[in-house]
């Protein structure tokens, strides 16, 4: 099988690897890039555990080949800190104990992340709403929710 | 398996039509993928149409058309101002599917081309009068988005050819379309009957009308005997009884664990009428 070749930046840094176009891109930042931040959940879209952004956009990234990484932006939960320093939604989850075995909390870290991207100001139905396609079997959503919602006025106070 | 990425919607149809293999077209993947990986598809030619000129595109041509590209995802829909404020209804349809994730890759014409007869774009597409431009080995065509599906997860597409792009007819004064499903829950379902309406309204008398059903028959269903109803009416009692009979007489359901044949055949008439009456207050200037 012939691989392809492709170049992408995730989380600012340019990265290169080689991959057969059937595998997706969770399988190319885990086993090729060794992010494993993206867990796989279902494998078929329904989960939310390997969201990552493509070009900004929300995306489960075992529903994206690894090929059609080339020249895209990916961001993953790995560039959710600023160096040791946690963005006020990890620490808003940790306070609010919004996980219990942990395997959701990056994809709902860079969903949440994103829709406070676009909405600052969200309301519980919005987070809800937003956060529908993340699924978690342990902690219950609502200290999840309450995270969220915390962490979007943090964020807008600037604190 | 070969991963293609043409510049052309030629070039994608002409790989197509000259391999003797299994071809999928890939635009959003969030049908494919999941196929590929449940081995239910396994391509041997997987043709990437993202690399096209336009596919993104979502423009209102000069004639009040609105061209939508094969590859435009559900939230690039519902985030265009201009085409909500044309066609709620077909917006709404689309963003009924799947999780904020899958909004951001599925499309339009992926949601067609899958072939569900419960596909919740579909409804709106062709109450709308949606037409689509099919690319294939034999020219361009442009063909009625009702006439795409054949049965579940058919289409009438011809091998090699490809859709291009949806196109909505001019929307013009005082029209206003709607779509409604019914799930058990209340996200992230699969329609149990969906009914689209598109009218227009002269005054408070309805004109035109067109009214489509969903997941109640192995295609949408396009309901003329419930447009007859709604046309010349101020969409009053009877015009809603008459309206929710036809809608009712033209199901042909399965019956399933999700829903009884006399359950859907039942709720294709309670949502017609709710939908229609939306349909009615956003043609009237309603919000």
């Amino acid at each position: 099988m012939t691989q392809i070749h492709v170049t992408t930046t995730v989380n600012c840094d340019e990265v290169e690897f080689l991959a057969d176009p059937r595998e997706t891109l969770l399988d190319c930042l885990r086993d090729k890039l060794g992010m494993t931040g993206a867990k796989e959940g279902c494998g078929t879209g329904d989960c939310g555990a390997c969201s990552v952004t493509v070009d900004g956009r929300l995306v489960c990234s075992c529903l994206v080949l690894g090929v059609e990484a080339q020249g895209k932006t990916i961001e993953t939960v790995e560039g959710i800190a600023d160096g040791e320093k946690l963005h006020p939604l990890q620490r808003k989850f940790i306070q609010h104990a919004a996980l219990q075995c942990g395997i959701c909390t990056p994809g709902i870290l860079v969903a949440a992340k994103a829709l406070l991207a676009q909405n600052p100001d969200p309301t519980e139905e919005e987070v809800r709403y937003w956060l529908a396609g993340n699924l978690c079997r342990c902690t219950g959503y609502d200290k999840i929710i309450r995270a969220v919602l915390d962490a979007a006025v943090e964020m807008r106070e600037g604190v | 398996m070969r991963y293609h990425t043409p510049a052309t919607f030629e070039d994608a149809s002409a790989i197509a039509a000259a391999t003797s293999g299994v071809t999928r077209f890939l635009a959003g993947g969030t049908d494919v993928l999941v196929q590929m990986r449940a081995d239910i598809v396994t391509p041997d030619d997987l043709i990437d149409i993202k690399h096209i000129p336009g596919v993104k595109d979502v423009v209102l041509e000069d004639d009040g058309c609105w061209r939508i590209g094969a590859a435009v995802a559900g939230a690039e829909l519902t985030a265009h101002a201009g085409l909500c404020a044309d066609w709620p209804g077909v917006v709404e349809g689309m963003g009924l599917v799947g999780s904020t994730q899958v909004q951001g890759r599925a499309t339009l014409i992926g949601n067609l081309c899958n072939g569900s007869p419960a596909a919740d774009s579909v409804p709106g597409l062709a109450a709308a009068g949606a037409e689509v431009s099919v690319v294939g080995p034999k020219g361009a065509r442009q063909v009625k988005v009702e006439d795409i599906p054949a049965g579940p997860g058919r289409t009438t597409l011809a091998k090699g050819e490809v859709i291009a792009g949806v196109y909505l007819p001019p929307r013009g004064k005082r029209g206003g379309d709607a779509y409604l499903r019914f799930i058990p829950r209340t996200e992230m379902d699969i329609a149990v009957v969906g009914c689209a309406v598109n009218l227009r309204v002269d005054g408070d008398k309805i004109t035109e009308a067109r009214v489509v059903l969903g997941a109640v028959a192995p295609t949408i269903v396009v309901v003329a005997d419930a447009a007859k109803a709604l046309i010349g009416s101020t969409l009053d009692a009877a015009a809603l009884d008459a309206l929710a009979a036809a809608a009712s007489a033209a199901c042909r359901p399965i019956n399933d664990k999700r829903g009884t044949i006399a359950f859907r055949t039942d709720v294709a008439g309670v949502l017609a009428r709710r939908a229609a009456k939306i349909a009615y207050d956003r043609a009237r200037g309603a919000k």
